[in-house]
Order: C-alpha cells, then sequence, then structure tokens
C-alpha cells in the first residue's frame, strides 16, 4: 500500500519535469526572434547582443533552461510582454475563474453522466438505453464551442432569461457565490458540461452492462438478494474505473474550458491563452500552458492516490 | 534447412493473407447489415464527393461577395443558404469550406497513425532502453489535455494551415503510439510468435506477418473515432484564430466571423456548426460500426 503511494509520488517527478521542458521549449520552437517583440527595430547588433545577455539569451540552451526552471520554482514565470506585469500573478488570477467554471460544469457533467450511463447500463437494449446512447455520442460530436453559440441565442438572445457573456454583473471578474454571479455561470457551465457528459455515459453504461452480465451478479440474485443489493454490489464494482474516469476528464474541462471561455469572455485562463495568441505574448502563453498542464499532472496524482480507497484490489497488489 | 524454414514461413504468409483477406470482408459483410453505420458511411461519402469535386458543381466564388447581398436569409432566390457578414454565398462556402476542415480532420490521423504505428510497434518489440525512452516521452505528452497541446504548439508556431497540421498530428501520436505499443508488447509474447522466430524468421517478418496483423485492427479503429476529434479540434483552433486564415472558408472560421451575425440571423450564424456537428456524429458513429463489426474491444 504504501509502495504504491510511493511509486505514484516518484511516477509524477519525471513527467512534471517533462512537461516544464516542453514549456520551455514552447518559445524555442516560435519562428523568429523570441526578442523581436521587446527590440527596437533599429536595434544595433552590439544593443541586441547587450540585450540577448540581459535576457539570458546567449547561454547554451540547458543551462537556460536551468535558470528558468529555478525561476519557475521560486514563482516567477518572467514578465508579459503585452502589459509587463508578472505572469505568475496573471495565471494566478486566472486559474482561480477557469476552476470555479470546471468545477460547475463538472457538477453537472458527472452527475447526469454517472446517472444516465447507470440507467442505460442497467436497462441495456431498451429504448431507455438507446435514448442514452443517442444523447451520450450526441454530446461526444457536438464542438462546444458551437453550441456555446446556439445556447446565447436561445436563452439570451431569443428569450432574454440569461447574460452572454462575462461572469459577473456590470462586467466585474471578481466571483461570488451568489444569485446574480450564478446567472452568468449557467450558460458556459452546461456548454461544458456536454462533452464529459457523454464520455461518462458512455463509460458507466459499459461498465455497468459489463459488471451484470457476471456470474456473481447471478450468484446473488439466485441467493435472494434484492435489486438494491444487487446495485449496491455493481456500484462497488463500476467505482473505481469511474472515479478513474471522471479524474481524467476534470483535466479536461480545465483544457477544454479555453475555447468556452473565449465564447463567454469569461475571465479564466482560456481568455488568458486567446490573448495571448492574439498578441504573440510567448510568456503569458508558456506560463499558463505550464500552470495548466501542471494541475492535469496533479489531478490524476490526486485520482491515483485515492483509488485504493475505492478498489481494494490495489491494497493487495 | 534454411529453405525448409523460409517455404513454411511462406506459406504461413500466404495463409494469413488469405486469410486476413477474408477477415476485412467479414468486416464489410457485417457493416453492411449495420444501417447506422452504412448510412453514416454514405454521408461521409457524399460530402467527401462534394468536397472534392467542388470547383466542378457550379458554386459561386466563395471568396467574393458583394457588401450589398450582406446576410440574405436562408431560401433567398440564388442564395439558398443565404450570404454571410461579407455577401458571400453560403452553400459555396460551406461546401469548400469542408475541403479544409475535413482535411484538417483526416490528415493530422493519417499522418499520427502511421509515425505512431512505427513508435509504437518499433517501442512494443524492441523492448529495454527504447521502450523506455519512447513511452516516457509519450507519458509527458499524456500530461496534456490534448486541446491544451494542439493549442500550445499552434500559439507558439502561429497561425496557419501547415502549422495546425503540425500541431495536430503531435497531439495524435501518442495516444497511437500507446495503443500500438501495448498490442504489440503483449502479441511479442505469445507461444506461435516464439516458434516463428525460432524457426527463423527475422524481426521485420515477425512484425510485418504477426504484429502488424494483430496491431492494425485496433488502431485502425481507434484512429477512426479520433478523426472527428481531430475535426473539432482543428476547427477549434481556427475559430481561435489559429488555424486557417480570412478569407479561406474553414468552418471554424466561418463560425467565428459569423457571430457577430447572431442577433441578425441565427441560423446563418450556426450553420457551419451544424456542418461540424453532424459531420462528426457521422465519424463517431462509422467508428463505433467498425468497432463491433471488427470486434474491438475498447
Amino acid at each position: 500500500m504504501l509502495t504504491y503511494f510511493i511509486q505514484r509520488l516518484v511516477y509524477v517527478v519525471p513527467v512534471a519535469l517533462g512537461v516544464s521542458v516542453f514549456c520551455f521549449l514552447l518559445v524555442h520552437i516560435a519562428p523568429g526572434d523570441p526578442l523581436t517583440a521587446v527590440m527596437p527595430i533599429d536595434a544595433t547588433a552590439e544593443q541586441q547582443a547587450a540585450m540577448r545577455a540581459a535576457y539570458g539569451f546567449d547561454k547554451p540552451l540547458p543551462v537556460q533552461f536551468l535558470v528558468w526552471l529555478g525561476n519557475a520554482l521560486a514563482g516567477d514565470l518572467g514578465n508579459s510582454i503585452a502589459t509587463g506585469r508578472p505572469v505568475a500573478g496573471e495565471v494566478m488570477r486566472a486559474v482561480g475563474n477557469t476552476l470555479i467554471l470546471a468545477f460547475a460544469a463538472s457538477l453537472i457533467g458527472f452527475s447526469l453522466g454517472i446517472l444516465f450511463g447507470f440507467i442505460a447500463g442497467y436497462f441495456k437494449d431498451t429504448p431507455i438505453d438507446r435514448a442514452v446512447t443517442a444523447l451520450s455520442i450526441t454530446g461526444v460530436s457536438v464542438p462546444n464551442y458551437w453550441l456555446g453559440i446556439v445556447l446565447v441565442v436561445i436563452f439570451s438572445v431569443m428569450l432574454g432569461w440569461l447574460p452572454s457573456t462575462g461572469a459577473g454583473p456590470g462586467g466585474s471578474s471578481a466571483w461570488r457565490w451568489d444569485v446574480e454571479h450564478l446567472r452568468f455561470i449557467v450558460l458556459p457551465a452546461v456548454t461544458l458540461s456536454v462533452v464529459p457528459m457523454g464520455i461518462v455515459a458512455r463509460t458507466v453504461r459499459a461498465l455497468v452492462g459489463d459488471v451484470l452480465s457476471q456470474d456473481f451478479v447471478t450468484a446473488l440474485a439466485a441467493k435472494g438478494m434484492g435489486r438494491a443489493g444487487i446495485l449496491r454490489h455493481v456500484m462497488r464494482n463500476v467505482a473505481p474505473t469511474t472515479l478513474s474516469v471522471v479524474g481524467l476528464q476534470l483535466g479536461y474541462l480545465l483544457g477544454g474550458s479555453i475555447l468556452i471561455e473565449t465564447v463567454f469572455n469569461w475571465p479564466g485562463t482560456g481568455f488568458l491563452l486567446s490573448n495571448a495568441i492574439f498578441q504573440r505574448d510567448l510568456p503569458l502563453l508558456q506560463g499558463t500552458i505550464l500552470v495548466l498542464a501542471l494541475f492535469f499532472v496533479f489531478v490524476n496524482l490526486l485520482v491515483d492516490l485515492v483509488q485504493p480507497l475505492v478498489d481494494p484490489r490495489i491494497k493487495r497488489t | 534447412m534454411s529453405v525448409t524454414a523460409k517455404t513454411t514461413i511462406n506459406i504461413a504468409r500466404e495463409e494469413i493473407s488469405d486469410s486476413s483477406r477474408g477477415y476485412w470482408r467479414e468486416v464489410f459483410q457485417r457493416l453492411r447489415r449495420d444501417p447506422v453505420a452504412m448510412a453514416c458511411g454514405t454521408l461521409i461519402l457524399l460530402l467527401l464527393a462534394a468536397v472534392i469535386f467542388a470547383p466542378w458543381i457550379g458554386l459561386q466564388d466563395p471568396v467574393t461577395g458583394s457588401m450589398i447581398q450582406r446576410l440574405k436569409p436562408v431560401g433567398t432566390p440564388g442564395h439558398v443558404l443565404g450570404t454571410d457578414e461579407l455577401g458571400r454565398d453560403m452553400l459555396s462556402r460551406l461546401v469548400y469550406g469542408g475541403r479544409l476542415t475535413l482535411m484538417l480532420g483526416l490528415l493530422p490521423v493519417l499522418f499520427a497513425l502511421v509515425i505512431g504505428t512505427a513508435l509504437g510497434v518499433f517501442a512494443g518489440y524492441a523492448g529495454g532502453i527504447f521502450n523506455t525512452v519512447i513511452m516516457r516521452v509519450v507519458d509527458v505528452f499524456f500530461a496534456f489535455p490534448s486541446i491544451l497541446l494542439a493549442i500550445a504548439i499552434s500559439g507558439a508556431l502561429g497561425a496557419g494551415i501547415v502549422n495546425s497540421l503540425v500541431s495536430l498530428t503531435i497531439v495524435f501520436i501518442p495516444p497511437i503510439t500507446r495503443v500500438a505499443e501495448s498490442v504489440t508488447a503483449s502479441v511479442r509474447s505469445l507461444e506461435y510468435v516464439d516458434a516463428a522466430r525460432i524457426s527463423g524468421a527475422g524481426p521485420l517478418t515477425v512484425v510485418r506477418v504477426h504484429v502488424l496483423g494483430n496491431v492494425l485492427s485496433p488502431i485502425f479503429v481507434y484512429a477512426t473515432s479520433l478523426t472527428s476529434v481531430s475535426m473539432i479540434l482543428a476547427a477549434g483552433l481556427s475559430f481561435l484564430g489559429l488555424g486557417v486564415r480570412p478569407p479561406e472558408p474553414e468552418w471554424g472560421l466561418m463560425l467565428n466571423t459569423l457571430r457577430t451575425a447572431i442577433y441578425i440571423d441565427p441560423l446563418i450564424a450556426a450553420l457551419p456548426g451544424v456542418m461540424i456537428f453532424l459531420t462528426s456524429l457521422c465519424l463517431n458513429l462509422l467508428s463505433d460500426g467498425l468497432r463491433s463489426a471488427m470486434n474491438v474491444k475498447d
């Protein structure tokens, strides 16, 4: 059990290191000199060299990487080219809003996905099952940025029930858990929840169908166990895999919110990223991607660590 | 001795290619009995035919429009599906737009299929240090949600069709490599592969006959399920301004430029998204049909 925990923790280190190498290299695969944006057009060769030295771009790549990594570990992700402000501060402010949106979306997506998947798996090959399957395949196939626009057309433009963009009244970006603010999160959260709902429903349906066809279920029914009791057994067997799929989808929600945040002008990391792309602000792009990817690694680690609690088989190995 | 070994392998190979032909015929026959998959396959073929032959089916110019004809509704004479925000014919733009969107959906998966299969089979078959290096790099890429990875690479490289192709190909190589590696590793330790090796089959023969024969169908099914993801991602990149550049028609980009029109004509503004949605739905249903016809499990 303890070896399992240690194994998982040790395994994360090289992955996190690899993620930071990738993010570091992002600036270097970009065409052109990373300094063109800050360098005056008429800079002389000496001025250019001085600038390069000031930013540390004159050193070999591995040295640059170590310096960059050291700074990143100390919480310094460099400064945004467009605003000149520290990237770390900008990203941290935005990450909070992205997490709120991802949390709301996962609440909707996971609960409905598990519920639908369970019903479909239990009533396999009935019209109920086919309806749920159709719904989940629609959820997986729909481009969610388009769904967002459609929902805005229906609920904001035509019906006027919900606000179409922003994260609070008067364009405020400070989130509060009250009705006025919740009205703003409904459309983006529903839009974002559709894909994970489809995937979770699909997985849970297959799992439930699988478990129900196993011999031990027949044995339980034969010894006279009621429907509720059998369902409890099914749930315990389905839980571990469901948990890992849910964890993976939670990570995808963090990344997938980029397009949705752009559609709804939600002031999170996606909004930051689209600004960074638009202004070719590479340090901001790099910092945001790094933080989001490390979050994803962290969520996966968390799922791995929680896994033994729902799956006693792991403890024994 | 070596002569006999070679003949045995030749016979074995003929039998395998014979049975694999039968396998594909059987798959197609099973697929034909699946009405949903057949309908979706037909629709996708029709769409492919339309986008390939777009210049010869009497469509209007997709790039030039007239400002006095802006945002005409669906059903306007001369513009069956109306016109966009710059007065360009929507029908023509949707057909021409499908060219780029479908290309950006299919090509990255195709490239990744070739590269990922090669990497995965090599890693799985060679084992040892090669396996460790390749699979640990794959693990790092798995630490990124696919859309984030696509945006990271495209964002660094800049907008453009080629850059989109590159970034989407990189996104799909790791998952395909992982599937190929795990199937290869499990096939490699089977007894009949040992038997083939002992009777003198070289690594290339073993890989071509035994490994690829087993690896290709799960990977193929997996790749077809990736095409819809790839198309949605590609359109998403264009939607963010990272893919195709205006005035080139592309469904994601059209969705973006038509966003301002949702207050005037929501139906026109939604049309490119409807196309993405229907195509990806068809691709997913077809892939599901293939999965059960080929008897591949998730």
